[in-house]
């Protein structure tokens, strides 16, 4: 019995510890393979004209500058909606709703989490952009800004259920002082609970933003994907062309191993990079952040 | 089928059979949805749409299917009473321009020849010849010529590609209702779209910014408008699409911009043309009289920007095949043609 015990034991830990590394093999190894098919473009493409600002493929044109800049222009825009409506959702749902109230929004913000993006897709070219055109008096309403509202939409589910599970674990003591040193509701969810629950806050945000930079089906369906290297805000209410986008459309029809194959990896080498950099500096922060709380508290 | 067309790439794959109509979505091999029918006698439309047609995929998506083919066996009620050895199989894919002209010839044809079946994916001119080239395919379906280098590279894979012109198809040049500009030369269009002109005013219309609409750089009909239109046909002219033309990833996407903006200029293929869109006669030159493209116009040479559609087979075809390729220039199917906004190669 003893015996059995013991193995059945070491088998569990094995396997989670097995579960566990695979995590890490599975990034490295994709990490691998886009590094093997896209650094090859660095040495096809001359350096100055990879990050030039024309991005025409079928005639050789591989600027990637401008997928840049419309990645970031569209997720900038999208982390701008999705913040502080995710933020202030969870702040409602966990600090100020009534208890039926909560019942009814948690599991509403999660199916809305649930949506397929193509679904936002058709809405955002049928209704939204048509909408947006009209409304802004712009050329086209197929742009930046129809992205990053539907980009928002998306991310904002992300941001509220993590904010909000922060927020809900941050002890009722902190609350119950506050307010009896005489704090009103809202100083004490401004001062109070939310710096307490600062760093999964910050988590949900950077997890809003990695949907946000990875997402493609909508983004493709409303930015008009035109290839333009944005100059200033006014591209948010211009045509845009993502990375994701890019990658999307034109992966289907490349010949492998060609130039433009090995391009469009390295592209997806720079989206990984991207989301590496927004994670790293985010557990930092939160890392630091944690530090200086434990020298307070003790 | 045009109704399933807004996603970028769209592939097609239609076997008839008898039974159970299946549709899937493929992104990461997420199913959409299944539907089954089980009318045993009158033979049925399986479409298995998918998207995005990777080609560095295929293998993994032939493997996928062949799983589901596999599972829709196991599911399927007892159907030993069919011979299945008798059935030939044909292999058609290729241009997304073809691909409802494909399917509706497969359709036909599998209804007058139950021993027949014909699969048909879309995916772009590229990938079918492609396909032929990896010797994957029975026919390949594209809407331009096949290129020198890709028949050095058939014949280096020791395939044959012949080819059969099997329809016409005429570009059309699209704008909103509202647009009061009726007609345009080549020379306009191209510098329309290469960003010479960039208001309606200088070309006769009202004081608005013009929109320019493309399909993405991966369709035929891109490169075909570029070739034809943009460097007017002439081999040494470099002009690129001004950077802001939208890029649309479908057909659909560009109807759907051109039917509410009146900023908005767009081309498609005669056959997604629709009644709420307005069709732009177009002229060679500015002494050329404007011809708004038709059946007639097309065939008779006029209308400036048209082109042959093409199917390719492995060698010259034998058997089922062969009889499917005379099937298709018969007038019973280029009525098929016609029905589909294209133009009949045979009147």
């Amino acid at each position: 019995m003893k015996n059995s015990l013991h193995w059945r034991e070491y088998l569990i830990t094995r396997l989670f510890r097995i579960s566990g590394y695979s995590a890490i093999v599975f990034v490295g190894m994709i990490f691998f393979f886009l590094l093997r098919e896209g650094l090859p473009a660095l040495g096809k493409v001359e350096f100055v004209s990879l990050f030039s600002a024309r991005w025409y493929p079928i005639e050789e044109y591989f600027g990637i500058l401008p997928l840049i800049g419309g990645s970031l222009i569209v997720t900038i825009g999208a982390t701008l909606i999705a913040v502080p409506f995710g933020v202030g959702a969870a702040i409602y749902i966990s600090e100020i709703a009534p208890r039926w109230m909560r019942e009814i929004l948690k599991p509403l913000v999660e199916v809305l989490g649930g949506l397929p993006s193509v679904v936002l897709g058709f809405l955002g070219i049928l209704i939204l952009s048509p909408y947006l055109r009209i409304l802004l008096n712009l050329p086209t309403g197929l742009t930046a800004l129809a992205g990053s509202l539907l980009l928002g939409g998306i991310a904002i589910p992300t941001v509220v259920s993590v904010s909000e599970d922060a927020l809900d674990a941050v002890p009722k003591s902190y609350r119950d002082a506050a307010l009896a040193l005489g704090a009103t509701e809202w100083q004490t969810i401004w001062r109070v609970t939310l710096p307490a629950a600062r760093s999964g806050v910050l988590t949900a945000v950077m997890l809003g933003v990695g949907r946000a930079i990875g997402e493609t089906m909508a983004v493709m369906m409303v930015t008009g994907n035109a290839a333009v290297l944005p100059k200033g805000l006014g591209a948010l209410f211009a045509p845009a062309r993502t990375m994701t986008a890019t990658i999307a459309a034109e992966m289907g029809e490349v010949a492998n191993g060609s130039v433009h194959y090995h391009v469009l990896f390295f592209i997806g080498i720079i989206l990984f990079l991207i989301s590496l950099v927004v994670n790293v500096t985010a557990s930092t922060v939160v890392f630091r952040q944690r530090k200086r709380q434990e020298r307070i508290l003790s | 089928m045009k109704n399933v067309k807004w996603l970028p790439t769209y592939d097609y794959n239609l076997i008839l059979s008898d039974f159970r109509c299946q549709h899937y979505e493929r992104f990461g091999s997420r199913k959409a949805g299944v539907t089954n029918s089980s009318s045993r006698h009158c033979p049925l439309a399986q479409y298995i749409v998918t998207n995005y047609n990777h080609k560095p995929m295929k293998q993994s998506f032939i493997v996928f299917l062949s799983f589901v083919f596999f599972l829709s066996g196991c599911g399927a009620p007892a159907r030993s009473s069919e011979p299945s050895a008798s059935i030939e199989t044909i292999e058609n894919k290729g241009s997304d321009t073809i691909v409802n002209l494909a399917l509706a010839w497969a359709e036909r044809y599998q209804e007058l020849h139950p021993e027949v079946r014909i699969s048909v994916t879309g995916g772009g001119s590229g990938t079918g010849i492609a396909a032929l080239i990896n010797n994957t395919v029975d026919i390949a379906n594209a809407s331009r010529q096949i290129k020198p280098e890709e028949i050095e590279s058939a014949k280096a894979n020791g395939s044959d590609p012949v080819e059969f012109v099997i329809a016409r198809d005429a570009i059309a040049i699209i704008v909103n209702l509202e647009n009061p500009v009726d007609e345009l030369t080549l020379q306009q269009i191209s510098d329309i779209y290469c960003g010479k002109i960039n208001n309606w005013r200088d070309i006769g219309g009202e004081d608005r910014p013009i929109v320019r609409l493309s399909r993405e750089t991966n369709s035929g009909t891109h490169v075909y408008f570029l070739e034809e239109v943009l460097r007017l046909g002439e081999k040494e002219n470099k002009t690129l699409f001004s950077t802001d033309t939208l890029l649309l990833p479908s057909s659909e996407g560009i109807s759907a911009e051109i039917r509410q903006n009146p900023n908005a200029i767009g081309y498609d293929g005669l056959g997604y043309v629709t009644e709420d869109m307005k069709v732009i006669a177009v002229a060679r030159d500015a002494s050329s009289p404007f011809i708004l493209p038709s059946a007639e116009s097309v065939n008779s040479g006029a209308y400036p920007i048209a082109r042959d559609l093409y199917m390719y087979t492995n060698g010259e075809p034998l058997g089922t095949i062969a009889a499917y390729l005379e099937w298709i220039l018969s007038p019973d199917a280029q009525q098929i043609v016609a029905e589909l906004g294209f133009v009949p190669v045979t009147p």
